[in-house]
């Protein structure tokens, strides 16, 4: 499965997932507690920097990943411009734009196994509360093993819909998907029981 | 041990195949709206972590997808994912997955007299829509900086379509209580639970 890692070497990408992630932490709670056009302008100002450094293509997936914030940009524009409030609206606008566009940067140079080290170590304690902890690699490999597999199931099932009646696919195809998702299961468990000789 | 240990294998495969599930129906065409949430079968999928798991797994059925999307896997309807969205006025929708799954569950489990229809429809209501639009709603006023009532009026057009979503989560729990009920954790007695 592709994850959302830039293919793109930056030197971001060497800097220790935890350093970031702490880093991400700290400036998201402080763009978010503070109240100033000139911070949050600046913020997006700095953050552009930060995706300039890294190359035009860098740049190219950055704006990609801001994308998905646009409508909510919109809505801001129009309710701001109905209430007279233009200026407050830039300053949420570029809030949102620079905690979103630094949270991207961390996503985009970091390697999925490198979060789940930091994951790991922070779900560490919960072990002190009873609370197992260590079926989480398993289950993330199950995950990114039988997304793809169950989306194939569900095509499969929609064209068997289709070859057998002129009507549209419809919810009735969740059934067998689900069913197919329990006997996934099973069959995972006893897989794992197997190699495990229990 | 051995009963223990199979019990551990067979939970962590069915949170792991159902967060699965969840990703692959937020892999399917989705309808996107006004405020910018696309509509999808994502939500459906988290309905049926609750419906079906119950309340313990469906919380962490749910709650590893949410914790994948938070990896960088664009598993988010739209092939969307990363840390970006934990801070974006949707926020509050991907943070109440889990605890939405887990209110779904704690319902249906609660409601094992009740025919599987009601349970389930009437669970997937309460935590499909009140619990998760709760949390939604608190996430838009938050990021956007607007008053409940403001965040409401932008959450509003999903609503009939969640209840829909709900409906059909009803509908899908009782024909598996049906064809096979032993695949509905959560209407299972007791004494069959770990």
């Amino acid at each position: 499965m592709i994850t959302l890692t830039s293919p793109h070497r930056t030197r971001y990408h060497d800097l220790p997932a935890g350093f970031k992630l702490a880093s991400l932490c700290v400036l998201t709670v402080f763009l978010f507690s503070i109240d100033s056009l000139a911070v949050h302008l600046s913020a997006v100002a700095g953050i552009g920097f930060l995706y300039a450094l890294g190359g035009s293509r860098f740049v190219r997936a950055g704006v990609r990943g801001l994308l998905p914030l646009w409508p909510f940009v919109a809505v801001l524009a129009v309710w701001h411009a109905i209430t007279g409030s233009l200026i407050t609206g830039i300053g949420i606008a570029a809030k949102l734009l620079a905690a979103v566009g630094l949270a991207n940067l961390v996503t985009m140079t970091t390697r999925l196994d490198d979060i789940l080290g930091v994951v790991r170590k922070l779900t560490l304690p919960f072990f002190r509360f009873g609370i197992r902890t260590g079926g989480l690699d398993l289950a993330v490999a199950l995950v990114v093993r039988f997304t793809p597999s169950l989306l194939r199931k569900g095509q499969s099932l929609a064209t068997a819909w289709r070859a057998r009646s002129c009507k549209r696919t419809n919810w009735r195809i969740m059934v067998p998907l689900t069913l197919s998702a329990i006997d996934d299961a099973e069959r995972v468990a006893e897989a794992i029981r197997a190699r495990r000789g229990s | 041990m051995g009963a223990r240990n199979r019990f551990a294998e067979r939970d962590i495969a069915l949170i792991a195949l159902f967060a699965a599930l969840v990703a692959a129906l937020g892999l399917v065409p989705s309808l996107m709206l006004a405020s910018g949430v696309p509509i999808t079968a994502q939500s459906l999928g988290i309905m049926l972590c609750g419906t079906v798991l119950g309340s313990v797994r469906g919380f962490a059925a749910a709650g590893l997808f949410v914790l994948l999307v938070a990896m960088g896997l664009p598993l988010l309807a739209g092939g969307r994912g990363g840390l970006g969205l934990f801070v974006s006025p949707s926020a509050g929708f991907l943070i109440g997955f889990p605890v939405a799954a887990f209110s779904i569950g704690w319902i249906v489990e609660r409601a094992r007299s009740v025919n599987a229809f009601w349970a389930a429809a009437g669970g997937a209501v309460a935590g499909g829509v009140v619990v998760l639009y709760a949390f939604g709603i608190a996430g838009m006023a938050l990021s956007l900086e607007k008053s409940l009532g403001e965040a409401s009026l932008l959450a509003l057009p999903f609503i009939p379509g969640d209840i829909l979503k709900a409906i059909l989560a009803g509908f899908i729990t009782m024909s598996l209580a049906r064809m096979r009920p032993d695949s509905v954790l959560s209407r299972r007695n007791r004494h069959f639970k770990r």
